[in-house]
């Protein structure tokens, strides 16, 4: 059994012009110590659909399906099972450590608190836990008494997935964890968050607009476009070789450094995603789909099986 | 030429060398990247181009001629020399119309001619069609390539020669990115513009500019040919960030420890020694000259050539 199974998630955001829907019927799994990425630009839903997990959307938000965490819907479950399964089961490592840290909280005060909460361990070991999670992600031990304005940006983030490992959840949800980090913080951050994937045999969803960080990081990646996922498959396969045209616009975009044909050809995507409002019809990608016929925009597009794990969404790829 | 730093120093405070001695060239009608991580001084460096900040030692030139930071000059210097700034949600005021945003520096500086025109023109420029459609549109009724694309009208109005765009597509998507970027280089192509790109994104080196400078703790310590350094990095620090890069073309990423170290305590010797993988002891002592900063391949670093 998969650990983490979203199966026909439907989200959709209460407003003035009616229902918005953010996601729109994704099925999707994760297995024990696998590191799931998913790709697509701002407003394509994939951190909706990340925050379903936990159930941490506003209550505007109508969420339908299924997102079952060891066979168990937590769409449906109690507020204390659902208690029990934050923090310890799954946790959020969110975008914007910056704004996601108390400002007037030391450091060790934010760590013990999830610990405490729930009692992982016994009150007289929570300084030393708070000192082994901050060793984890590589971070020296004065950094326990300082305030989150004393710490670099790298410095945060690595407090943030402390946070998240402190009651040693199966699952950690990253949503682009390094977006506002410089290159080499980036790798530093990564390279905790991979090694630490590893080394405890958790789960993990990376969320980025970055192919390129999905594709060093992650054993599998899914597409979104507009609510949907239009392309999935492992993760290194899916870079190399995208087959869908939006996966293929992504990939282009941040370029391989020596390729001939980026030097002075940036690609980019021309248009914007839809708004949740005004989603087109057929494949919601066609207005902007560089290979689109006609019929692209009555009908939609059917899910192909490439095989090896690829699946593509599109009716201009395949047999 | 049309502007250089040469032996450019920026003190903040007593101590703090953010700027530590930089020469650069940038020719007309060239896009040279300069990289490097937060804190490196590369931001600085910038402002000094821009005479925002003036340099506590060293020269800016412009067309020959040395900055003068009197408030006549300076304001004369700056509608040649504009600068493009990075988050376009930022840098726009949002109870300006987009209009408003484009035609402040034609007020502000007095360009003669009729003013609805020149915004249209600007607008038109850098791909805002048909500009009408856009003078009383807010900024929040933009997407973020739309808002940056405002942001670079707003600078183009005034007929620069040069531009100075610092992380001009690191808060945009993917996708918008691309675009921002070819508008770069059809406005370099169009009007001869020069263009300075301050980032820490090197792909976006290798897309778009002709020179890179690779800077570090106030210095340049790499320069040279884009298909150069980006294809056969020297330095030490140049390998690092270049393996670093995500791409699956794994080559062994060389994660250096730690953050760019203080600008207040500079180590002696090579100052990337305490972080250099393949430091030798005379790293810590032998002064390394300042780089040429012009069109050659340069190293500052004492074992080049010997690894």
């Amino acid at each position: 059994m998969s650990f983490l199974e979203f199966c026909d998630v439907h989200v959709e955001y209460a407003s003035n012009h009616g229902m918005l829907p953010a996601v729109r019927g994704v099925s999707l799994a994760v297995e024990p110590g696998e590191t799931l990425g998913i790709a697509g630009e701002s407003g394509c839903g994939k951190s909706t659909l990340a925050a379903t997990v936990l159930r941490l959307l506003p209550e505007s938000a109508a969420v339908r399906g299924k997102v079952l965490i060891d066979g168990s819907d937590v769409l449906t479950m109690g507020w204390g099972q659902l208690r029990a399964v934050r923090w310890s089961q799954a946790a959020i490592v969110f975008q914007g450590a910056m704004h996601a840290l108390n400002p007037v909280q030391r450091v060790r005060d934010q760590l013990a608190e999830p610990i405490r909460l729930h009692r992982t361990v016994p009150s007289s070991e929570v300084g030393e836990r708070v000192r082994n999670l901050l060793e984890q992600v590589g971070l020296a031990k004065s950094v326990t008494k300082a305030y989150p304005n004393e710490l670099s940006g790298g410095q945060r983030q690595r407090v943030m997935i402390a946070m998240a490992l402190a009651c040693e959840p199966d699952l950690i949800i990253a949503d682009e964890p390094t977006t506002a980090l410089d290159v080499m913080v980036q790798a530093q951050v990564l390279r905790v968050l991979t090694g630490l994937v590893h080394d405890l045999n958790m789960g993990m969803i990376l969320i980025s607009h970055d192919l390129g960080v999905l594709a060093t990081t992650c054993d599998r990646i899914a597409v979104m476009y507009a609510g949907r996922i239009v392309e999935t498959g492992v993760a290194r396969e899916l870079f190399d070789a995208p087959e869908h045209p939006y996966t293929r616009a992504l990939a282009a975009a941040f370029p391989r450094i020596g390729d001939p044909l980026a030097r002075y050809a940036p690609q980019g995507l021309p248009g914007d995603p839809p708004s949740l409002g005004d989603i087109p019809t057929g494949c919601a990608f066609h207005p902007r789909c560089a290979i689109a016929i006609a019929s692209c925009s009555e009908s939609a597009p059917r899910v192909v099986e490439l095989g090896h794990h690829r699946t593509v969404v599109c009716n201009l790829v395949g047999p | 030429m049309i502007l250089s730093a040469r032996d450019v120093a920026v003190t903040f405070g007593r101590q703090t060398r953010a700027v530590d001695g930089v020469n650069l060239d940038l020719v007309k009608g060239e896009i040279v990247a300069l990289v490097g991580e937060s804190g490196c001084g590369k931001t600085t460096l910038a402002r000094s181009l821009l005479g925002l900040v003036r340099p506590s030692r060293g020269v800016i030139s412009f067309e020959g001629s040395p900055l003068e930071y009197s408030t006549r000059r300076l304001k004369a210097y700056r509608s040649q020399v504009q600068l493009i700034l990075q988050d376009p949600l930022g840098a726009l005021n949002p109870r300006h119309t987009v209009y408003d945003a484009v035609a402040e520096g034609v007020r502000i500086h007095g360009i003669p001619g009729d003013e609805k025109q020149l915004v249209s023109a600007a607008l038109a420029r850098v791909g805002l069609r048909p500009p009408e459609q856009f003078f009383l549109r807010y900024p929040h009724e933009l997407s973020g390539g739309q808002r940056q694309r405002v942001v670079i009208a707003g600078a183009l109005i005034l007929q620069p020669r040069v531009l100075i765009a610092d992380e001009p597509v690191s808060s945009l998507d993917a996708s918008v990115r691309g675009e921002i970027l070819s508008l770069l280089l059809r406005l370099r192509e169009e009007l001869q513009l020069t263009v300075l790109v301050v980032t820490h994104d090197l792909g976006l080196a290798w897309n778009v500019a002709d020179r890179v400078a690779v800077m570090y703790l106030g210095r340049i310590v790499e320069c040279g040919p884009a298909s150069e350094v980006l294809t056969n990095p020297q330095h030490p620090y140049t390998k690092a960030l270049m393996s670093v890069v995500p791409d699956v073309s794994q080559k062994d990423a060389i994660v250096l420890q730690g953050e760019a170290p203080d600008a207040s305590r500079i180590p002696a010797g090579c100052r990337f020694h305490p972080r250099c993988p393949v430091a030798i002891d005379q790293c810590r002592t032998t002064m390394i000259p300042i780089l040429v900063g012009s069109e050659g391949h340069e190293v500052a670093c004492l074992l080049k050539g010997k690894s």
